[in-house]
């Protein structure tokens, strides 16, 4: 079934489209963009970007699966990236990458049912020196081992219950 | 018609930049400059200016932060240089925000330079010894790099006030043909890899018949391990822009585009500023300096596939397709982009440009070897003590890089390969350290200088896990056109998989290399042409390790998961002790009766943190291939369950 998008986001792809001419050169740089205000290409928007530019809808989206930059589904809200470079294989970025995998019962590509975490592999960051390297939310953390892992996820748990705590406090406060 | 005034209006904004520097230079101040490019940023630089600024208010003290760019030392991030008066420029390492707080205050405000802190000072002077008597730093030949990290990349006065962008206007008057020959005699040849003579590309590209030609900077830097590119346009992009606008110049092209991986955010937030400034300046953009030569450069964010890095996949990714390689003639140089002439060249070969206009072709051939003169960057990475980026002139042997200058491998592990160039180069053993490092020595013993990416590697790596990867990453990223890439790469991968599970046959090896033979022969370009050397080379060099996965099941170096098995040496295990529980990601690490510890093989997952976290002096973890010499050990049933050893 076909996720409808909210007005919002409805409103955000027009904006999107709206710069770019209808020439082809524009595709990539359309469907970037758009993945950068919707996090994801929803099939909605493929199918906008083929109005756009008058292409099939096979074509614009057989472009954006040639890509490793785009994806299909939302990522979560603490997107994780390990980095995969040579580096970091050599260093043991597999064991960190399995020790996410783990931890949050989800494999790299996809999101955690609560959508809070989602996986990913990455080609390389650019910071070998670091290695092994993982990305979460954009914040490189080098010189990963198995129990940062664990203490990374643990402070995302503690951060949310802090969070529900004071919400539960408010909202008694409030009434 | 060139006009004559172009020199006076350079001269003006030189002058500013002059002034800007002296006014920098001249103020009492004390001066920290912070390296923040994207490696000093993952160090924590960040916090490291955050907490300088914060001490600095708190103790009623005023000083200058200069952000700057990256000096090529990964090892010592986050790196920052402090100028203080009575005292040359001091270059300290490893700057945590406690660090920064304790220069401010010993140092700034107390006039102790903290000797444990500092690396060393960066000018001559009779207190501190000098940076540049350390190997990692006096074998370097800064030609390219040769700003980097010392100058502001997101001020252009700055660059100009280091010489930036004089080439270009001290070229405006010259003759294009003039340019081509500099170029030409220099020997300048594509750091992409393949080592192209530059010269001969753009006479080619010159030499096509009139018509919009387009110039592009590959900065489409998808070799896993190699952070080249992204570092010299973090740190200096006018350098590579000015590079661009000569070559622009010499072709006859108004055009520019710079092809940049969207990985890189910072790099293309730099680089948006870079263009921005120096229009408003008038180096680039319409009429430059007031001349009739215009170059228009706009800015491709590549969208991370590294058959991209192909010129002609490249170039179908602009036009806003699948980036797949196509037929080679006509080459880009006659019909590239939309059809018309294209020279595409790498970063660091558009880097090189102005100062080889500057200094001459002569001075350039100084540096480097007959055929490959000039200086080469490598980013030296994996189980080296100091990992970072390094340029030196070509010639130099790979011990001296390696061992020298990068300090060899840690921890007193022995070194076991080097792998050069990516996914297409290869790995080469340790009789090869004294191969001169330059594009044609490194094809003939089977590796590539590719971009620049060096990972080395010490006796704990697998070099048929290592072939594995490669093979994983060239086969994802094939672009599927021609059917020996598409498939054969596929099943390398799966025979390499099966010989890394210990389920290798003994005629595997001959497969393995037929087949990579035949990946070179089918493929259309240097990814499926180049993808097998991964494989040709650790056959080559290091059979024996293939021979051990295959016929005793048994890796040597104890990396490869499902061939190896850890245990506890249950006299060495001291009673009582925890540290190998709490590190276990999985529980697989039990209390045996005598309360000392047991790996339950059923559970591992064999990720070596037990053994990291046992303590040194029980050094009581062990790690075996094949696995089945790991002691059983059961987990006691009750209580008084017997000690079972």
């Amino acid at each position: 079934m076909m996720h409808e998008l909210s007005a919002q986001e409805q409103q955000k792809l027009a904006t999107c489209l709206e710069p770019f001419q209808e020439d082809r050169r524009n595709l990539i740089p359309i469907l970037q963009r758009i993945q950068d205000k919707l996090t994801y290409l929803p099939p909605e928007a493929i199918q906008r970007v083929a109005e756009h530019l008058h292409l099939t809808a096979g074509e614009v989206y057989g472009v954006a699966t040639f890509y490793n930059q785009f994806r299909f589904h939302p990522p979560g809200k603490h997107p994780i990236k390990v980095c995969l470079g040579t580096a970091c294989h050599v260093r043991g970025g597999e064991i960190i990458l399995e020790n996410f995998e783990r931890k949050l019962r989800i494999r790299d590509g996809q999101t955690t049912e609560d959508r809070e975490f989602s996986i990913d592999r990455v080609a390389c960051v650019g910071c070998c020196a670091l290695a092994p390297v993982a990305l979460v939310e954009e914040k490189v953390h080098g010189h990963m081992a198995p129990s940062k892992v664990e203490g990374l996820i643990l402070g995302f748990h503690l951060e949310k219950e802090r969070q529900e705590r004071e919400k539960a406090k408010d909202d008694s406060a409030q009434s | 018609m060139i006009q004559p005034n172009h020199e006076a209006r350079f001269r003006a904004i030189q002058e500013e930049a002059e002034k800007q520097k002296q006014t920098f230079k001249e103020t009492a101040l004390p001066k920290i400059h912070i390296g923040m490019a994207t490696c000093g940023i993952a160090s924590g630089a960040l916090e490291t200016k955050k907490a300088f600024e914060e001490v600095l208010a708190d103790q009623n003290m005023t000083a200058l932060i200069h952000t700057v760019g990256c000096l090529g030392h990964c090892y010592a991030e986050p790196v920052v240089i402090v100028e203080h008066a009575g005292f040359p420029p001091i270059l300290y390492y490893n700057v945590t925000p406690g660090k920064a707080g304790m220069i401010v205050k010993s140092f700034l405000r107390d006039g102790d330079p903290l000797f444990e802190y500092l690396l060393g000072a960066t000018e001559e002077n009779d207190l501190i010894p000098q940076v540049k008597d350390f190997p990692r730093f006096s074998h370097e030949k800064r030609v390219v790099t040769g700003k980097s990290g010392l100058i502001d990349p997101e001020n252009i006065y700055d660059c100009i006030a280091e010489g930036g962008y004089e080439t270009l206007a001290a070229s405006l008057g010259r003759n294009p043909e003039e340019i081509l020959r500099e170029i030409l005699d220099s020997g300048l040849r594509g750091r992409g890899g393949a080592g192209f003579p530059t010269g001969t590309k753009w006479r080619l590209a010159r030499q096509a018949p009139a018509g919009r030609k387009v110039v592009i900077c590959n900065a489409d830097e998808g070799d896993p391990g190699a952070y080249m590119d992204r570092t010299i346009l973090e740190s200096n992009p006018h350098q590579v822009l000015e590079g661009m606008a000569l070559c622009a110049y010499a072709i006859g092209s108004s055009e520019g585009i710079l092809y940049v991986r969207a990985e890189y955010p910072l790099a293309v937030s730099v680089l948006t500023k870079a263009f921005q400034q120096a229009e408003g300046l008038g180096l680039l953009g319409k009429n430059i300096l007031g001349t009739d030569f215009s170059f228009h450069v706009s800015l491709f964010q590549g969208s991370g596939a590294f058959v991209c890095g192909e010129e002609t996949a490249l170039i179908q990714s602009i036009e806003g397709y699948r980036g797949m390689a196509q037929h080679r003639p006509p080459y880009p140089v006659k019909k590239g982009l939309w059809g018309r002439p294209t020279v595409i060249n790498n970063v660091k070969t558009f880097a090189s440009v102005p100062p080889i206009l500057k200094h001459g072709a002569g001075w350039y051939r100084t540096m480097g070897t007959e055929k490959s003169p000039g200086t080469a960057i490598f980013s030296v990475v994996g189980d080296v003590v100091h990992p970072g980026l390094v340029e030196i002139p070509m010639g130099i042997t790979l011990r001296t890089l390696i061992v020298q200058i990068c300090g060899g491998t840690p921890k007193k592990k022995a070194f076991k390969a080097v792998q050069i160039g990516g996914p297409s180069g290869g790995c080469l053993p340790e009789h090869f350290l004294d191969t001169p490092i330059d594009f044609d020595s490194l094809v003939e013993a089977g590796a590539m200088m590719g971009s620049g990416g060096m990972v080395v590697m010490d006796e704990d790596t697998c070099m048929v896990d290592v072939a594995r990867y490669f093979l994983d990453f060239t086969q994802k990223e094939s672009c599927g056109k021609c059917t020996f890439c598409r498939i054969g790469t596929k099943h390398l991968l799966r025979i390499l998989e099966r010989i890394t599970r210990g389920e290798g046959r003994e005629e595997d090896l001959e497969q393995l290399e037929n087949l990579s033979r035949d990946i070179k022969n089918g493929s259309l370009c240097g990814l499926g042409k180049t993808a097998p050397n991964p494989v040709i080379t650790s056959l080559r060099y290091f059979r024996e390790e293939y021979e051990a996965h295959i016929k005793d099941k048994r890796c040597p170096a104890g990396a490869c998961r499902t061939l190896t098995a850890y245990y506890i040496d249950l006299e060495k295990c001291a009673r009582g002790c925890d540290a190998c529980v709490g590190s276990c990601p999985v529980e697989a690490i039990f209390t045996t009766g005598d309360r000392k510890k047991a790996v339950d093989q059923s559970l591992c997952v064999k990720c070596g943190e037990c053994m990291v976290s046992c303590p040194a002096e029980y050094s009581a973890v062990k790690r075996v291939s094949p696995p089945h010499l790991a002691p059983v050990i059961e987990r006691p049933q009750e209580k008084e369950a017997d000690s079972n050893k």
